[in-house]
């Protein structure tokens, strides 16, 4: 506001706040964009041919990626509205959490149907014989249950059993990053980040370590503002 | 109009833009658009470059099986060579500027006459095209038309005595040129072996060159080894050193992680890996899966090496 009033040109204020209003209004708007950006840009590689020459594999690997960090951000929200004050985080903790499912779905459906074409009988052999498909697998069941029971109505239904059971969502992380690291041959760094950022989320969820970074977050914004 | 061969003419500076130039079907038609939209502003070199120097061309166009070769941009795009690259994708681009020239290959170990190769020596042995299938172990393939000669002519020459059990190689080691050798993830250089009977079997070859001309960087220049019926990994690439030893070499795969990778390293479909499938495969370029052949197909020719011994044990 300080800002706005220091230049106080008319066309400004004309093209500027009503922007600042849409991207206010339809900030949700925004995170869907964001959200199926991955989506559109993948596509358009793999139709351009710039999916290397076994796109399928890279497909995968790339939505099982998008999923992760989905998965994670939608992990993030409680965190950003309790510490950081970013109140309306939370009111897309359950849009990222579906659109970490959607991209879970995409890479269980390209596994199943593109790299093995629905044959069942091979696909079963290696969902027994490869521990890391059975984990992701199994992470994928829980997000399945956490997107379906997701809405309000089933919130309803479900009462005190609601939250109970999408702390499931704690363990399908954990899930999801133990089959990142059996998933790759060499090169553990994004695995291992992805592990650390998961243990960060988890940590801060601590009471005790809750409260020490809401107390940080005050004596800073106290120490900024005298 | 006299023939000219590509490689005989083609500046390294056109041959690589070319190579780029051809990445997909969807960038090519978009690029012969816009240059046919950019009308009389177009360079008439661009287009006669890519008219007259076509992608070069195996002379087989199918293996003994009657699989048809990958394209040569399939093979030089997608490379498994950790010293470059861990992306498959990114090993052509950080390897173009790899130098494998001058080259030396020295042969010694339990040898009569140990001896060091210049590139020029290597390539004096009577090259030949073989085209084989080529199984890597994360389970896709390609079929691939080689330029080389069997190691055992080369082994033939230093004479190895009669306390030579296995073939030991190594690739260069140069973390100024390869920047993944800074990575101490792995015991570098990079080293394969095989038993003494597989180096010496009609199959196995030293590869200088692929589709009629030199090999690229990225598929290992100036010389790997190519053993057909061992996943891909076996197949060392820029070698630098061959040894010949009395006891069974220890690979950069086997001690990196020992219950992954064997010695062996057979292509087996009974043999599973925690990773991936090994009893299918997908052909690069083609949509569906198919079922891995034993020894990639090449049991008739190789199964009597391995006469009485568990492949599950030795795998």
């Amino acid at each position: 506001m300080e800002l706005s009033s220091q230049q106080p040109t008319v066309q400004k204020q004309g093209f500027g706040i009503p922007l600042l209003k849409f991207w206010q209004n339809h900030f949700r708007l925004w995170v869907h964009i964001g959200a199926l950006l991955p989506l559109g840009v993948l596509v358009w590689m793999f139709f351009t041919g710039n999916l290397t020459v076994n796109p399928i594999q890279a497909a995968s690997q790339r939505t099982g990626d998008i999923a992760l960090v989905f998965l994670l951000l939608s992990l993030a929200c409680t965190p950003a509205a309790s510490i950081l004050g970013i109140k309306e985080a939370i009111r897309y903790r359950r849009t990222l959490g579906l659109y970490a499912f959607f991209y879970a779905a995409l890479h269980f459906l390209i596994f199943v149907g593109l790299d093995y074409t629905f044959q069942w009988d091979l696909i079963w052999d290696t969902l027994v014989e490869k521990r890391f498909i059975m984990l992701g697998f199994s992470a994928g069941l829980i997000l399945l249950a956490l997107a379906v029971t997701s809405f309000d109505w089933w919130k309803k239904r479900l009462r005190k059993n609601w939250k109970r059971l999408h702390r499931l969502v704690y363990l399908a992380g954990g899930l999801v990053v133990l089959h990142y690291f059996w998933a790759v041959k060499a090169g553990i760094q994004l695995p291992l980040l992805a592990l650390w950022v998961l243990l960060a989320l988890l940590l801060i969820r601590i009471p005790t370590v809750k409260e020490i970074l809401i107390d940080a977050r005050y004596k800073l914004t106290r120490f900024f503002r005298s | 109009m006299v023939k000219i061969h590509p490689s005989e003419i083609t500046p390294e500076h056109i041959y690589l833009r070319r190579r780029e130039f051809m990445k997909g079907i969807g960038a090519l038609t978009l690029g012969a658009l816009t240059l046919a939209a950019c009308g009389g502003n177009v360079p008439v070199a661009e287009l006669n470059e890519n008219e007259l120097f076509p992608p070069p061309e195996a002379n087989g166009k199918t293996d003994e099986l009657g699989n048809p070769v990958n394209s040569y941009t399939e093979i030089t795009t997608y490379n498994n060579f950790y010293e470059f690259s861990m992306d498959k994708s990114s090993v052509a681009s950080l390897a173009k500027d790899f130098k494998t020239s001058p080259w030396q290959v020295q042969v010694g170990g339990l040898v009569n006459k140990p001896k060091t190769y210049d590139l020029d020596k290597i390539l004096k042995f009577e090259q030949q095209e073989r085209i084989y299938r080529l199984r890597c172990v994360e389970g896709w393939s390609m079929v691939i038309p080689w330029q080389g000669f069997t190691l055992a002519s080369l082994l033939k020459e230093v004479e190895p005595t009669s306390d030579a059990k296995y073939v030991r190689f190594e690739t260069l080691y140069d973390p100024a040129q390869m920047p993944e050798q800074k990575d101490k993830y792995f015991a570098w250089p990079y080293v394969e072996g095989l038993r003494l009977d597989e180096a010496l079997h009609d199959l196995t070859i030293l590869a200088t060159g692929l589709y009629g001309q030199s090999l690229p960087p990225q598929d290992g220049a100036p010389v790997r080894l190519v053993v057909p019926w061992k996943y891909g990994f076996k197949s060392i690439k820029s070698i630098v050193k061959i040894d010949l030893v009395s006891e069974m070499p220890v690979s950069l795969w086997m001690d990196a992680s020992p219950n992954e990778y064997g010695f062996y390293a057979n292509v087996n479909p009974q043999v599973p890996h925690p990773r991936w499938s090994q009893a299918t495969e997908r052909r690069i370029g083609e949509l569906s899966r198919q079922e891995t052949l034993m020894f990639n197909g090449y049991e008739e020719e190789v199964a009597s090496l391995y006469a009485g011994m568990d492949l599950k044990e030795n795998y």
